[in-house]
């Protein structure tokens, strides 16, 4: 059998809608039978915190950032309409009602599908994130890395 | 149409239908035919095109009360 298609996508934004974009389609794409590369980069990289995170040594403007981003997929705002918080609240309520997978469950059956999910390290050191913070099974890598994977690839997506 | 296993994925969105659709496949035989019953309205498009890619062939598929029925024989 000829090699396997391969989709690759880019996660800039942090933004709760956009984020859920990129998952959905990454998570179709291995049920397509792709090889599927989630390249995670500046506030896209607030999808992969933990919740509960070790304490780790930081500065004080990493502490500042910390603080302001997102931790983890789940606390992300939306892109449009966020409205101060409200406007998560409210499409959590309508996707519970049309039966959508939310961002916790995306990343999860993305783990389960065998997704390569990435976090771009160049940034991780801008924003002050360390391995310690992020979910397990996550590959750390740069921008090569990425290209080397693309290159060759199907489908080349930056949300 | 008889059906080796049927799959119930009503009430679930995208992307998942197809999701466990190719879960369910892959435990099958080649020959054998998986009965797909969905409520998302974009299951069509997407089972066809999956189905096309991956070598399977969508025998037939019918709609009755919102409820999406395809049957799609393993390649």
């Amino acid at each position: 059998m000829d090699q396997k298609k391969t989709t690759n996508i880019i996660l800039f934004s942090g933004d709760y809608d956009k984020a859920m974009a990129a998952y959905i389609i990454a998570n179709g794409a291995a049920a397509y039978d792709h090889e599927v590369t989630i390249f995670h980069t500046f506030w896209g990289l607030n999808a992969l915190r933990k919740n509960n995170p070790p304490t780790v040594k930081k500065n004080f403007l990493e502490k500042a950032f910390a603080k302001m981003m997102p931790r983890g997929a789940d606390k992300m705002s939306l892109s449009n309409m966020n409205m101060a918080g409200m406007g998560p609240k409210m499409i959590k309520k309508v996707m519970k009602k049309h039966n959508a997978m939310t961002m916790p469950q995306l990343i999860e059956m993305a783990q389960e599908q065998e997704i390569n999910l990435v976090a771009c390290t160049m940034t991780m050191d801008l924003l002050g994130l360390q391995k310690e913070e992020l979910l397990e099974d996550v590959t750390y890598a740069g921008v090569v890395a990425y290209l080397a994977d693309a290159e060759d690839g199907n489908v080349n997506l930056f949300i | 149409m008889k059906a080796d296993k049927v799959l119930n994925a009503k009430g679930l969105a995208c992307p998942m239908p197809i999701v466990k659709t190719r879960k369910e496949m892959k435990e099958m035989e080649a020959g054998e035919i998986l009965e797909i019953q969905a409520t998302d309205k974009g299951a069509k498009a997407d089972l066809t095109a999956w189905a096309n890619s991956g070598g399977h062939t969508l025998l037939d598929h019918e709609e009755a009360d919102d409820v999406f029925t395809f049957w799609i024989k393993k390649g």
